[in-house]
């Protein structure tokens, strides 16, 4: 690497005056200028965010992850378009805590929304300086410049040209930023550029394939669960058989003859480990261990939705509350009320989380498929006793991840594992951990009430969720606190309260909308303490506030895109559930169906729901089978409006995934316990939506806005889908149901 | 204890010293270096783990290894490679299917079993034959267009 005189360092560092007076000297190379040592990591550091190959290919480093959805693809077309290189000569690094800004991890579908935002301005900052420096090399003004695949050439005389790679390539730009000082999905950074205006794009709008889905379509991609590193053992953690017990005695003679197996214990937290991964799980499956009696700390299942009524309110908040709404129902001709409820339901990743630690005394690697690694990082150097910066995390894809999994426990355990053995320590959990201990997505109840008017306006609206809070673990593992191996280990608790308030814009004049939530069943290292699960809370508010919308639409006779169409306000809202509507050939009329004879019923529902920036809306059409009471929604169109689209092919496939990842927790999903424990521990006692009840088509409206920023759409549109079967549901049959999931068992007896 | 158990791994001749009853994907996995299949349930229920066992697909998390001596196993990195690819790995390219991909096994795996025996599946037979395989990610559409596609190109 060439060693750099300060004073060049420094004037390059004053290319904006050099750009004008063109005082450089001819003859200087790209070495010259900037830096040959790479800057310290720190948000407001171009080189943190993007470099130059001597070869002139770009290296992208993105503080989020991509979660299979294609997000990292969207990032190189951002980096491409503003940089006028070919997409192909962009790569992402993502995810590794020594090479990438902490910009909050895969979090709520920001991974364009806002990771992009630094990216596209780093992007664009670089292109600026890199042809300043061209300016100067050719001793022609900037303006007289273009850039094409790289390649900085004279407007008008393409052979006097300069390539990116020769103008730095391999050293450093050695340029501040301005960054806003937040750290996470709020962090924005940002040079003297400005970004290329929409109307420019070429790149952007496009849709590249994704970069990772030939190497895992021929098995060469290696996961977390992949990763080996010398000297390594396999680690298992043992739970308790009633949640909250404690090991009291624990026999190692128990499992002596199997080789090298050494247990570990620390208070509630208990592991194994041996050489062999086999070995480690029979080791953990056969270790004698008595465990303290406790009372079981679990209502019986079936008094879950009650517990929720009775239980006392830790924190309330009333987001909207419009108008005066007493007196609006205490003159209401009519008032119409209803109640759903949600289950607890599981993130159930393909693979129980893993993760591997090498835990020294003077510093650690993680490596883990948390959505959340510089978090994983601090979470595992607090648990060790190291500052931040001795502790290097990376990021190596997971068995999949839809929110806080069970993934940021992994790093801990193996942590936890590998300081005691003295060894780096591969941990992953075994299916019943996988289902049985992860972090739950929070059970509740939702209460509305409508007041209409003689004419059947709707005059007053109450809309209020009950339920367990979407944070009683938060939302990473930057603090073992809110580890399962933590609270095992009796750190001081912490719960978070939150949960929300449907995502709409009907204009009702006399408007609340309020949440509550309560105290966890069991408020340490419980199998049911709850976290975000995509969308966290998304799902089951939206279930219950849109099939209550349909519910005063049936009430009052009217059609329910009608009823939707006559209070909204927000215009995008209006126009996403036109589109949907008018794709779907929707019939006006309204619900229920009149034709609901026969053994085959069938129904159409609408549903939609903001988030974040997007806007989506549904209809689904079911058939059922009145014998069985079996659903099968066998047809969804959608209408997405996620503002300025990046790749609308890697859109369509994430709104896929919503779809049918939605009607199986619509259809399906529902965690099951017992006094003592979760019971639904595998894919037989927690069934996802089957193949064979996939839908049969997903017709999908996408709504460009270039004029608008790019929204998030991992998790936009699962958000309506549980409501949009539901209101199908009731067209088909004329039965309401409620509480989800909506199984066989529940609308079979309605339908007798 | 431990036994000598060969057999022929993706075009090539192994043997390993383990336990006979060690389930097949941790002496694929750990003995013999393999970065895939996947570890998934170790019940049997989810497909992450499929292998091949003479053409047959085989949950390896429930087989023991002793069941693979003198038969070739073939895992998806054996199936085909970007220069010659299976069929059906072309077909789940072209679609784009996998999101998080560790269930990618379970699908492939099954589907050229399912097309070698029923090379113009219905619909219906698509989904028969791939019931029962889990997806979490929700790619079930592009799953059964990437079948489709490999079913015609076929």
């Amino acid at each position: 690497m060439t060693q750099l005189a300060i004073d060049r360092r420094n004037l390059f560092k004053a290319t904006g005056a050099l750009v004008i007076s063109f005082a450089i000297p001819s003859g200087y190379t790209a070495a010259d200028i900037g830096s040959a040592v790479k800057p310290a990591l720190a948000p407001d550091q171009l080189d943190s965010w993007l470099a130059i190959e001597a070869d002139g290919s770009v290296v992208a480093y993105f503080g989020k992850m991509d979660m299979g959805q294609g997000v990292d693809v969207a990032i190189a077309q951002i980096v491409t378009e503003e940089l006028d290189v070919p997409l192909a000569r962009v790569s992402v690094v993502m995810g590794d805590t020594a090479l990438t800004v902490n910009q909050g991890g895969a979090s709520g579908s920001t991974g364009v929304q806002k990771g992009g935002i630094a990216l596209r301005n780093a992007a664009a900052e670089a292109r600026r300086v890199l042809v300043d420096m061209a300016s100067a090399r050719l001793g022609v003004p900037a303006d007289r410049l273009e850039v094409a695949d790289g390649v900085v050439a004279v407007s008008g005389d393409p052979t006097r040209k300069v390539g990116y790679g020769e103008l730095i390539g391999g050293c450093y730009f050695d340029l501040p930023l301005k960054w806003n000082g937040k750290l996470g999905n709020d962090l924005v950074a940002e040079g003297q550029a400005k970004p290329k205006p929409p109307g420019s794009y070429k790149i952007v709008g496009q849709s590249p394939p994704r970069f990772d889905v030939p190497a895992k379509v021929f098995g060469k991609l290696d996961y977390v669960t992949d990763v080996k590193v010398p000297e390594m053992l396999h680690g298992r953690t043992i739970r308790p058989p009633v949640a909250s017990a404690m090991p009291v005695e624990v026999d190692e003679g128990s499992v002596r003859d199997i080789p090298g197996v050494r247990v570990v214990r620390d208070k509630g937290f208990l592991g194994i480990v041996a050489e062999q991964e086999w070995d480690a799980v029979q080791a953990a499956e056969r270790l004698k261990v008595t465990w303290s009696e406790v009372p079981p700390p679990f209502p019986e299942n079936s008094a879950l939705y009650q517990h929720i009524r009775q239980a006392p309110v830790v924190e309330r908040e009333v987001p909207v509350a419009l108008g005066d709404i007493d007196p609006a129902f205490a003159g209401a001709a009519r008032v119409v009320e209803a109640e759903y409820e949600w289950p607890f339901q599981s993130h159930a990743s393909m693979g129980p989380a893993c993760a591997v630690v090498d835990a020294r005394a003077d510093g650690a690697t993680l490596w883990t498929g948390s959505q959340k690694p510089h978090f994983g990082r601090d979470g595992v150097a607090r648990v060790l006793g190291l500052p931040a910066d001795k502790v290097h995390g990376i990021w190596v894809p997971g068995p999949g991840s839809y929110g806080r999994n069970d993934a940021g426990d992994a790093g801990i355990d193996a942590a936890l594992l590998s300081k005691a053995v003295g060894r780096p320590v591969r941990v992953q959990g075994m299916r019943y951990e996988g289902h049985g201990w992860d972090p739950k997505g929070p059970a509740s109840i939702h209460r509305a009430r409508a007041a209409l008017d003689k004419d059947g306006a709707v005059v007053g609206y109450v809309f209020e969720s009950k339920g367990f809070s979407r944070v009683d673990i938060d939302t990473n593992e930057s603090d073992p606190i809110y580890s399962l191996a933590g609270q095992l280990m009796g750190l001081p608790l912490k719960s978070l309260q939150g949960f929300g308030v449907p995502a709409e814009s009907y204009g009702f004049a006399n408007k609340l909308l309020a949440w509550e939530t309560i105290a966890p069943l069991l408020d340490r290292a419980s199998p049911l303490r709850t976290a975000h699960l995509r969308d966290p809370v998304g799902p089951q508010i939206q279930f219950a506030s849109e099939s209550f919308i349909d519910e005063i639409a049936a009430a009052t006779g009217a059609d329910p895109v009608a009823f939707r169409l006559r209070y909204l306000k927000a215009p995008r809202d209006i126009a996403v559930v036109k589109a949907a509507a008018e794709r779907a050939n929707w019939r006006t009329r309204p619900s229920p169906n009149p034709d609901r004879n026969g053994d085959t019923l069938t129904g159409r529902g609408i549903a939609y729901a903001q988030h974040s920036g997007a806007v989506v809306a549904i209809v689904a059409e079911v058939e059922i089978d009145r014998r069985s009471g079996k659903v099968w929604a066998h047809k969804f169109t959608v209408a997405h409006d996620c503002g300025l689209i990046i790749n609308p092919d890697g859109l369509r496939r994430c709104i896929e995934g919503n779809i049918v990842q939605g009607t199986s927790r619509a259809l399906s999903e529902e965690v099951t316990f017992d006094r003592a424990k979760v019971t639904s521990v595998d894919w037989t006692s927690y069934p996802i939506l089957d193949i064979t009840e996939a839908p049969e088509e997903v017709d999908i409206v996408l709504l460009n806005r270039p004029e608008l920023p790019p929204a998030g759409a991992g998790e936009s549109s699962i958000r309506p889908v549980a409501a949009a079967i539901a209101n199908a549901v009731f067209d088909a049959t004329g039965v309401r149901l409620r509480r989800a999931p909506m199984t066989p068992e529940r609308l079979k007896p309605a339908l007798a | 204890m431990a036994e000598r158990i060969a057999f022929e791994l993706n075009g090539e001749a192994r043997t390993v010293e383990v336990a006979p009853d060690t389930p097949l994907l941790y002496v694929l996995r750990n003995e013999l270096g393999l970065n895939n299949p996947h570890f998934g349930c170790g019940l049997a229920q989810c497909g992450a783990c499929t292998v091949h066992l003479d053409g047959t697909p085989a949950r390896s998390c429930s087989v023991p290894v002793s069941a693979a001596a003198g038969t070739k196993v073939t895992t998806l990195a054996g199936l085909g490679t970007p220069d010659k690819p299976h069929p059906l790995q072309a077909a789940f390219i072209v679609e784009q299917v996998p999101q998080c991909g560790y269930c990618l096994n379970g699908w492939i795996m099954t589907a050229v079993a399912l097309l070698r025996d029923t090379p113009h599946p219905s619909e219906q037979q698509i989904r028969d034959g791939l019931s029962g395989l889990k997806c979490r990610c929700g790619t079930h559409m592009a799953i059964l267009r990437a079948v489709r596609r490999a079913a015609q190109a076929a």
